[in-house]
């Protein structure tokens, strides 16, 4: 506890580290899984080539990710821009067939009285489909928020500043205390992301509890 | 792409492949530290996994605990293990294969008991009536109708075992991720990168492997239960 006040302005800077680092895979990998997940919906071929793909992509170990995309991408390979690619496409690998589910849950009547009422393929996306795809599509992001905040520590092991340099140097110094402060911080963070995409969730998708309510109700 | 050609180059002379760290060495490390990280997880997570599936008890612990493991860091539980335990040349296996076999766990949880819980209780129901005992029902029906799902959990567990084991040359412990790890602070990018290419290989080999098994199972409990149908 000491330790971790008498570091506190480390601590602090890390941890912004940290979350810039996790934050654009996490958003990137909703961005992009929503429009994949629509494709593979709609083409079973595709569908299939796509999550053959994702299953390839997310057995891919992170370190050695790390290392082979600076070859491909033309960055140094102490550029944070690795980890972030890299977590990016591991978010994705997890959300396109949680994507690809989530719209296939859509109920079909629902569609057809969308289709029924007038709506165009491009309208019915936005107000039926997506919205009524959000609670799974959420509950992905959860497990992408987790698994992007836990993995940017490693690129700690090739010098990327993150909470996980605390791992790195405690481990020298045979320090404790250290890689406790790195695991609870780490810990800590995703309870925030966690939370704050729980808040989102029930801004951005009011009649999820709203039907929750209801069926409760009867 | 010239690093490509220099990292094959590296990965073909016969000269970096014999001895304790050579590409030879190193490759059957990292495969005895994930086959004894995931028997451990198995002997652990798969009859607790089958009791969770058989009975419906315990399934929300077994959930959250899943959650919370996935938020812990890797890096930071093995260094944390290994110097709470105190490293030396032993002490390096034993933490390393202890936090490998942690984040195998879930996985093989997970697969065993949605396996056992997607099983028709019309089933079980039946194997009850004609009287078998709870553990025949368990090894002669439940486990063979779930084998592929369990089987899957394993497959997760594996890769997970096998990519986390690459962290774990950062402790000392052999592997394929040793040949990155030394590579990088002398900047012998060639090295480096083979090391990457080989894990990366190994992992692919060992999924592509472990997703056949588990089709071929498929097949068969598929072929089973046709025959129950009959």
């Amino acid at each position: 506890m000491r330790w971790a006040l008498a570091n506190a302005e480390q601590i602090w800077a890390l941890t912004l580290n940290h979350v810039v680092i996790a934050v654009p895979p996490i958003v990137l990998s909703l961005l992009l899984s929503i429009p994949l997940g629509w494709w593979a919906h709609k083409h079973p071929a595709i569908r299939r080539t796509l999550l053959t793909g994702s299953g390839i992509l997310y057995a891919l170990p992170s370190l050695p990710l790390f290392v082979i995309l600076p070859v491909l991408l033309g960055t140094r390979i102490l550029d944070p821009i690795n980890v972030v690619v890299a977590l990016t496409l591991y978010g994705i690998a997890l959300m396109v067939r949680t994507a690809a589910e989530a719209f296939d849950a859509v109920d079909g009547t629902v569609r057809e009285s969308a289709v029924a009422v007038g709506h165009s393929p491009t309208q019915r996306f936005w107000r039926v489909d997506l919205p009524l795809a959000g609670p799974p599509l959420l509950a992905g992001l959860r497990v992408v928020s987790a698994s992007t905040l836990s993995l940017v520590s490693v690129g700690a092991l090739i010098g990327v500043r993150s909470l996980g340099y605390f791992f790195t140097d405690g481990y020298t110094r045979s320090f404790v205390t250290e890689i406790a402060v790195g695991i609870i911080g780490t810990v800590v963070l995703a309870l925030v992301f966690d939370a704050l995409l729980v808040l989102g969730g029930r801004i951005l998708l009011p009649w999820v509890r709203a039907t929750d309510t209801r069926t409760a109700a009867a | 792409m010239s690093f490509f050609v220099a990292a094959l180059a590296w990965i073909v002379d016969p000269a970096h492949w014999p001895g304790p760290g050579g590409i030879g060495g190193r490759l059957v490390e990292h495969l005895w530290y994930s086959l004894l990280a995931v028997l451990l997880a198995g002997v652990v997570a798969l009859p607790l996994g089958l009791w969770i599936g058989h009975t419906g008890r315990g399934r929300a612990v077994a959930i959250g605990l899943s959650g919370a493991l996935r938020a812990l860091p890797s890096l930071g539980l093995l260094t944390f293990l290994a110097v709470a335990m105190g490293v030396g040349i032993d002490g390096v296996l034993l933490p390393s294969t202890i936090v490998l076999a942690v984040l195998a766990v879930p996985p093989i949880l997970a697969g065993a008991y949605a396996g056992v819980e997607a099983i028709d209780p019309d089933v079980v129901d039946g194997a009850r009536a004609v009287g078998m005992s709870e553990r025949q029902i368990v090894t002669g029906v439940e486990m063979p109708l779930a084998a592929p799902m369990i089987l899957g959990g394993i497959r997760s567990a594996t890769l997970q075992v096998i990519a986390t084991a690459t962290i774990a040359a950062y402790l000392g412990l052999g592997g394929l991720g040793r040949l990155i790890l030394d590579g990088l602070p002398v900047r012998d990018y060639p090295r480096m990168l083979a090391g990457a290419i080989l894990v990366t290989v190994l992992a692919l080999l060992v999924d592509g492997l472990l997703t056949l098994l588990q089709r071929r199972l498929t097949a068969a409990s598929v072929r089973a239960s046709i025959g129950t149908d009959r």
